[in-house]
């Protein structure tokens, strides 16, 4: 006899919402006409996106195990889960920006029409826009909403590859440059796809080793002092599949190429809510399960994490193109993010995770509004991201290039901007563990960032514009919105952080 | 019988598997070797379920085959996309994005 698991249905509304909505988006594919499907879609995932946001909200405080174990639905968890539903509501605002492009989306009309045949060229110009984005979006979300509540290593490994499998497709669906858009998907899909089999293998080791994969009962069963070979080989090959999704150097190689060929809304979707899942994955996975443990893992996150601030600082500085250069930028800030993985007690004391939830609420607005920003600065031939192409900018436009110069300052983090706020946070909670040798690091791989940030604003307002120069498009309503949000809390979270903070301190509480 | 033949079979399948990702050339290739992989992960949680009495192992097992075939569905459209371009599925030939 199987007993019927306890689900509550409360706990679980944020989720129910966002994935009810994928279905919903998926049948109205199916079954409305061409011209409404649009505006539906967009609609439909907004109002799942925005109500799971609310549902978060209305759920604060909550600490609970359902579904029969597999989901912890905690303060962490919420904290998180409100970040992507919010990321991920502006990037569907990204997604649904007609006014840029001439040809009216970012997105091609047909990916199955082979890219350069006769009838691409003819579909490159209709107005006609693709939906399908919308649900496997939505669907992605949902993933990455499942991912950092996951309270069962075989529930987590389904999160993952629901969030992985909608992004291996819409990376490949960019309008323009076609071929440099499938290249990037077709590495994203066989590293990805290597990845998790490197989690898969984690998982049967572990419950090899534990007979469970159950974070709580792996707890339990926890290492004693060195005996457990297959019990750490399994956590090294876990965090290596969750590592390489949180684009961390070494397991980076990825992230440029898919970052620069993906279209850019799905660039910045990318950026900001899959390293928000992948990093609320590897804190649950190494407190909970792990956090007994902790000499078998410290040793290896402390070299990933330096290892990942340099590469990104170091390769960032030879970048030519704009979305390679946030790219590498992702990975330097990747190994800022584990600098708070480290800043936590194995106990749970310190403010390690408090500081790194901040840290990727900041990063997350921050590198949206930065991508959102490059989709405006277009050519002939889409949008224009060479470096050279940004020269004199400002002259040009003063307004995109103050908007740019803003998420720049707190890329490279600035004082007064939130990349300042979140990297104090994080340093002060990596000290407080005594992890002092690594924020002298960090320290020094911020300083080498923010040249090529500056380097970028430099560029903007102290060179000569080129003579056949991008033109800056007026955005649409979406992308202002998307703009406008960002703009302001980027600003704000960097003057007055004081409640946001306090609300990610009330939330840092993993329930077990 | 001990268990050890199946988990160290599961080991070299896997290790085969993942050396074919790193030195094959052909996409689809490279994509079955990542199947491999996830097959010898099957095996050792079919073996672990044997050897620690539960059932939880082999419904495991079914799991990992339902999203294998999801990832099949994903995967071969990706790559029959890129194919019909370029008359070619090698990842050597995809090569616009680098430094």
């Amino acid at each position: 006899m199987i007993e019927v698991p306890d689900l509550s249905f409360a706990a679980l509304a944020p989720l129910l919402l966002v994935l009810g909505a994928a279905c919903l988006g998926v049948l109205v594919e199916a079954f409305a006409p061409r011209d409404v499907r649009h505006p539906v879609q967009v609609a439909i995932a907004l109002v799942g996106t925005g109500g799971a946001l609310v549902a978060t909200l209305l759920l604060a405080g909550t600490h609970e195990v359902t579904a029969g174990g597999a989901l912890a639905v905690d303060g962490a968890a919420l904290f998180l889960q409100a970040t992507i539903a919010g990321l991920g509501a502006l990037s569907i605002l990204l997604f649904a920006e007609r006014s840029l492009d001439p040809a009216r989306s970012a997105f091609v009309v047909s990916a199955a029409v082979p890219a350069g045949s006769p009838r691409d060229r003819e579909l490159v110009t209709t107005p006609r826009v693709q939906t399908e984005v919308y649900p496997l979006a939505t669907f992605a979300i949902g993933g990455m909403m499942l991912f950092v509540a996951a309270n069962d290593l075989l529930i987590m490994f389904v999160a993952l590859e629901v969030l992985s499998l909608p992004l291996y497709l819409i990376s490949g669906m960019a309008r323009r440059r076609r071929l440099l858009s499938q290249e990037a998907a077709v590495k994203y899909f066989l590293l990805g796809a290597f990845a998790s089999a490197f989690f898969l293998y984690g998982l049967a080791l572990v419950y090899g080793a534990t007979g469970s994969v159950r974070l709580s009962d792996i707890r339990a069963a926890g290492p004693d002092g060195g005996g457990d070979v297959l019990l750490v080989l399994g956590l090294a090959l876990l965090v290596v599949g969750l590592l390489f999704k949180a684009s961390v150097a070494p397991f980076h190689t990825w992230t440029p190429d898919v970052y620069q060929g993906a279209p850019t809304p799905v660039t910045a979707f990318m950026a900001a809510c899959t390293k928000v899942a992948a990093f609320g994955a590897i804190l649950r996975l190494l407190y909970v399960a792990f956090g007994t443990a902790e000499w078998t893992w410290r040793p290896l996150v402390y070299a990933v994490a330096i290892v990942s601030m340099v590469v990104g600082a170091v390769l960032g500085l030879t970048q030519t193109d704009l979305k390679r250069m946030l790219a590498y930028s992702s990975v330097a800030h990747a190994g800022f993010l584990l600098t708070g993985v480290l800043g936590l007690g194995g106990g749970g004391e310190g403010s390690g995770l408090a500081a790194t939830m901040f840290y990727l609420l900041t990063y997350g607005l921050t590198t949206l509004g930065a991508f959102a920003v490059l989709t405006l600065v277009r050519d002939g031939d889409g949008e224009a991201t060479h470096l050279s192409q940004w020269a004199g900018l400002g002259a040009r436009s003063p307004l995109t290039a103050a908007v740019m110069t803003l998420f720049l300052l707190a890329l490279a983090g600035i004082p007064l901007t939130a990349g300042f706020t979140g990297k104090f946070a994080v340093f002060r909670a990596a000290i407080e563990q005594g992890a002092w040798p690594l924020v002298v690091v960090a320290l020094l791989a911020s300083a080498v960032a923010a040249f090529f940030y500056l380097r970028v604003i430099v560029l903007m307002y102290f060179s000569e514009p080129v003579a056949d120069g991008p033109t800056v498009g007026v955005p649409g309503v979406p992308t202002t919105v998307v703009l406008a949000v960002t703009a302001t809390a980027t600003l704000a979270l960097g003057i007055l952080p004081g409640a946001v903070l306090e609300l990610a301190e009330q939330a840092a509480i993993f329930v077990g | 019988m001990t268990i050890s033949y199946y988990l160290v079979l599961a080991a070299i399948l896997f290790t085969i598997g993942a050396v074919g990702v790193l030195v094959r050339r052909n996409a689809i290739v490279v994509f079955m070797c990542v199947e491999l992989m996830l097959n010898s992960v099957n095996l050792t949680l079919v073996t672990f379920a044997r050897a620690t009495g539960t059932v939880d192992g082999q419904i495991m097992a079914f799991f990992v085959m339902v999203v294998a075939a999801a990832e099949v569905v994903v995967g071969l459209a990706i790559i029959m996309s890129i194919y019909r371009t370029r008359r070619s599925a090698s990842v050597d030939d995809a090569n616009l994005l680098k430094y």
